[in-house]
C-alpha cells in the first residue's frame, strides 16, 4: 500500500472522531501558538532595543565618573559622592583625542517646571549645545540654545513633548517662561517626540539647559555625572575608548595598578548587553511555551494510545483482509503525525493572529519570527513521530486472530 | 471444469466422496497439529488433522467449542501457522509463511466473512468494501468500480454510501460479503456467518452463498455449529479434539434460493430500517 492511501486511510479514521481529533489537536495548537507568540514578543523588544541603539549611533561612546567596580565594592556610575569627571577633563577629551568629534557633559537634576498656575515635576538635563547632534536628536520647533548660552550659563530651557503637552496643552512654548527654582528660563525649543524606550520609560519627559546653567543655577555644584562622546566614525569607537581611557588616567594621575575612577563604555558594548538580556528573555519564554507544546504532544500519545486500544477490532479487521503490519504501522503513525501537523498550522496561524493583536491590545511591539514558524512546524512533526511511534508499534504488533475477538 | 460442476450439482453425493483429478485443491491439509503454550500447559488444538478442498466445493466445517475447527479455520485463513505438518493454499506451501507474507495471501487469496460482520463503523458500504483492494494495491478508479460490481452482485446497489448503522444485520452481512469477494479471492473462509442473524435472514445470506458458488463456482468454506446451515453446503466435516471424525457429501442439500420462494416476504420491512 503506497504512502497516499496511508495518507487517506489515516484522514478517513481521524473523521470518523473528529471532536476527539479537534480535543487532542487543541494541546498541539495552544503550544505552537504560544511559541510563536512569545518569540514575537521577544523578536519585538529585540528589535525596539536595536532600533533605539541604531538611532542614537553605534559610535557614541558614554564616560561617566566613578569606576563601575572598585575593590569588589560596586559604585554607581554617576555616584554623588564621586567628583572625577570635570569639565576640564572634557575640554582635553574634545582637544587631544583625534578620534572623537564630538562631547557634551549630561548634568543630571531633578526639578519642578512651572509655567503659570501649571507645573511639572522632570528630568533637567545640563548638557553642551552639541547633544542634538551627538544623540542624533534634533528640535522640532524653535532652536536649540548655543554655545554662548553655554558660556554665558543662559536661562533657556529646551523642552521634549511631553514637557509641552502637560505645561502648555496645545499653545506654542517658544518664548514662553518656565520657573525652575523660583528663577524665570525662557523656552527656546521643542524637541522632536521620540516615544517610549525599550523599558516602557518616555524619553519625551526632559528638560534640556545649558550645563553650566544646570551646575551653577540649579545644582549649585560643578559635578559631571556622565558625558556623551561621538566618535568620528563607528570603526573610530574602540580606539577612542582607548585614547579616552589613557587620557583619563593621565590627567587624574593614576599608577599602572590603580584601578580607574572613570568609565568608559561604547554602545555596541551596550548594545550587546541589552540584546543578551533579551534573548534570554526570548529563550526563557519560547521554553516554557515549549513545554506546554511538549505536554499537547503527550495528550496526543495518550489519545493515540486509547485509539489503538479501543480499534482493537479494526486492527484485526484490517489485518485479516490483508493489511500488513507496516500498513497498520504507518497509518496510526500518520494518525499521530496529521494530529500534531494540523495542530501545528492551526496553532501558527493563531500565534501569527496574536503576535499582530498584542501591540494593539497591550502595546507590547512584536515581530513574527519566520524561525520559530518553521521551528514549530518541524517540531510539530517531530512531536507526531515520537509520541505517535510507540501506540503505532503496538497496533502493529497486535496478533489479528486476538484482535478480531477483542471485546 | 462447468461439466464437473454440473455432475456435482446434479449428484451431490459425488463431491467429496471420489477423488475427480481434472479439478485441482484449493486448500491441501497435510497432517497439520497445532500446539498452544499456556504458561507451563501444552494444549493440543489439532492432532494431525488431513483435508482436500478442490476448487468450487462448498465445504462446511462443524465441531463443538475446543474440536479444533476454530484453530482450523484460522490456519486455512492463514491467520495462524501450524506448529507441524504442510498446508498448500491454491499451489503455494503457506505453512512456514512469516507474518507479512500471510497477510499478502490474506490479501489476494482469501475473503473473509465473519459472525460479527466485522466492517468498520462510521464507514460506508461502499469504503467498507473497497477497503481490501487499498491494501492490494488496486488503483482508484479501479477500487469504486470493482466495489460497486461487488455490492450489486449481493443485491445492495443503491446503498454504497449507507453506514453500516443504517443497514440491517442481513445488509451488513451481504456488505461483508462483498468484502471478501471484491479480491476476486480463491477461496472464501465464512466463520459462523449466520450466527447473529435471524431465520430469513441467514437463508438469504445463505442463498448468495450458494449463488457464488454455482455461478462462479467461487470455493466456500463454512464454519458452522448450526446443523441446519450446514445442509447448505455440499460436503460436511466434522472435527472432534483436534481430529476429523467425519467427512461426507451432504445428502438433500438444502436449497436457499428454492426456501426463500416459500417464505413469506417481509423483505419491505427489513429495507425501512
Amino acid at each position: 500500500m503506497d504512502l497516499l492511501n496511508i495518507i487517506r486511510v489515516a484522514f478517513r479514521a481521524l473523521q470518523r472522531n473528529k471532536m476527539r481529533a479537534a480535543l487532542t489537536m487543541l494541546g498541539i495548537i495552544i503550544g505552537v501558538s504560544a511559541v510563536v507568540a512569545m518569540v514575537s514578543i521577544g523578536q519585538g523588544a529585540q528589535a525596539t532595543v536595536q532600533a533605539q541603539i541604531d538611532s542614537i549611533g553605534t559610535n557614541l561612546l558614554f564616560v561617566s565618573a566613578g569606576a563601575q567596580n572598585v575593590g569588589g565594592v560596586r559604585s554607581g556610575t554617576g555616584d554623588s559622592g564621586t567628583n572625577t569627571l570635570t569639565v576640564e577633563d572634557l575640554d582635553a577629551i574634545k582637544r587631544e583625542v583625534p578620534s572623537v568629534s564630538m562631547v557634551t557633559p549630561a548634568v543630571n537634576a531633578r526639578g519642578q517646571l512651572v509655567a503659570g498656575n501649571m507645573n511639572w515635576n522632570t528630568s533637567i538635563q545640563g548638557v553642551s549645545e552639541q547633544y542634538p547632534e551627538v544623540r542624533k536628536w534634533s528640535v522640532q520647533s524653535g532652536e536649540f540654545f548655543t554655545d554662548s548660552d553655554v558660556r554665558t550659563a543662559a536661562r533657556v530651557l529646551v523642552v521634549g513633548q511631553t514637557i509641552a503637552d502637560n505645561l502648555f496643552a496645545g499653545a506654542d512654548p517658544i518664548g514662553q517662561t518656565i520657573r525652575v527654582q523660583n528663577l524665570p528660563f525662557r523656552v527656546v525649543g521643542v524637541m522632536v517626540r521620540k516615544g517610549q524606550d525599550a523599558q516602557g520609560r518616555d524619553q519625551d519627559d526632559v528638560a534640556f539647559t545649558p550645563y553650566t546653567t544646570a551646575q551653577k543655577k540649579i545644582l549649585g555644584s560643578p559635578r559631571l555625572q556622565i558625558a556623551y562622546v561621538s566618535a568620528v566614525s563607528p570603526d573610530a569607537t574602540y580606539t577612542a575608548q582607548q585614547q579616552i581611557t589613557e587620557l583619563l588616567r593621565q590627567r587624574h594621575k593614576l599608577n599602572s595598578n590603580d584601578p580607574d575612577d572613570f568609565t568608559v563604555r561604547n554602545m555596541s558594548d551596550i548594545a550587546e548587553a541589552a540584546n543578551q538580556t533579551n534573548s534570554t528573555m526570548t529563550m526563557l519564554l519560547a521554553c516554557i511555551a515549549g513545554v506546554s507544546l511538549l505536554v499537547g504532544g503527550i495528550g496526543i500519545m495518550n489519545i493515540m494510545l486509547v485509539s489503538v486500544t479501543e480499534r482493537t477490532r479494526e486492527i484485526g479487521i484490517r489485518m485479516a483482509i490483508g493489511a500488513r503490519s507496516s500498513a497498520v504501522r504507518s497509518q496510526f503513525l500518520i494518525e499521530s503525525i496529521v494530529l500534531s501537523v494540523t495542530g501545528g498550522l492551526f496553532g501558527i496561524l493563531l500565534g501569527v493572529a496574536s503576535s499582530l493583536a498584542i501591540p494593539k491590545l497591550l502595546g507590547w511591539p512584536t515581530l513574527i519570527s519566520m524561525m520559530a514558524i518553521v521551528g514549530s512546524v518541524i517540531f510539530s512533526v517531530m512531536v507526531g513521530i515520537f509520541f505517535g511511534y510507540y501506540p503505532a508499534r503496538k497496533a502493529a504488533a497486535l496478533d489479528p486472530i486476538d484482535a478480531l475477538r477483542y471485546e | 471444469m462447468q461439466a464437473i460442476q454440473e455432475i456435482t450439482k446434479a449428484n451431490p453425493s459425488i463431491a467429496g466422496s471420489i477423488e475427480i483429478p481434472q479439478t485441482r485443491a484449493v486448500i491441501q491439509l497435510d497432517n497439520i497439529h497445532k500446539t498452544y503454550t499456556m504458561g507451563d500447559v501444552q494444549v493440543h488444538a489439532l492432532r494431525g488433522a488431513t483435508l482436500g478442498i478442490r476448487a468450487g466445493e462448498f465445504v462446511a466445517i462443524m465441531g463443538a467449542s475446543g474440536s479444533g475447527k476454530s484453530t482450523t479455520m484460522n490456519i486455512i485463513g492463514c491467520l495462524d501457522r501450524p506448529t507441524k505438518g504442510t498446508y498448500i493454499l491454491d499451489g503455494q506451501d503457506v505453512s512456514e509463511l512469516s507474518k507479512d507474507e500471510r497477510a499478502d495471501i490474506r490479501s489476494h487469496k482469501i475473503g473473509f466473512v465473519f459472525q460479527g460482520f466485522n466492517l468498520l463503523a462510521r464507514t460506508s458500504a461502499l469504503e467498507n468494501v473497497e477497503l481490501p483492494m487499498l491494501y492490494a494495491g488496486v488503483s482508484g478508479a479501479q477500487r469504486h468500480e470493482r466495489a460497486m460490481q461487488s455490492l450489486a452482485a449481493v443485491g445492495l446497489a443503491g446503498r454504497e454510501q449507507n453506514h453500516p448503522n443504517q443497514l440491517s444485520g442481513g445488509q451488513q452481512q451481504r456488505v461483508a460479503v462483498a468484502r471478501a469477494l471484491v479480491n476476486d479471492p480463491a477461496l472464501i473462509l465464512a466463520d459462523e456467518p449466520t450466527g447473529n442473524l435471524d431465520s430469513r435472514t441467514s437463508v438469504e445470506v445463505m442463498e448468495i452463498f450458494q449463488r457464488l458458488n454455482r455461478e462462479r463456482g467461487i470455493t466456500l468454506v463454512l464454519v458452522t455449529h448450526e446443523p441446519d446451515i450446514a445442509q447448505y453446503a455440499g460436503r460436511i466435516v466434522v472435527f472432534k479434539d483436534g481430529k476429523i471424525r467425519k467427512d461426507y457429501p451432504v445428502k438433500d442439500q438444502r436449497d436457499a434460493a428454492e426456501e426463500l420462494k416459500n417464505l413469506p416476504a417481509i423483505e419491505a420491512d427489513e429495507e425501512d430500517d
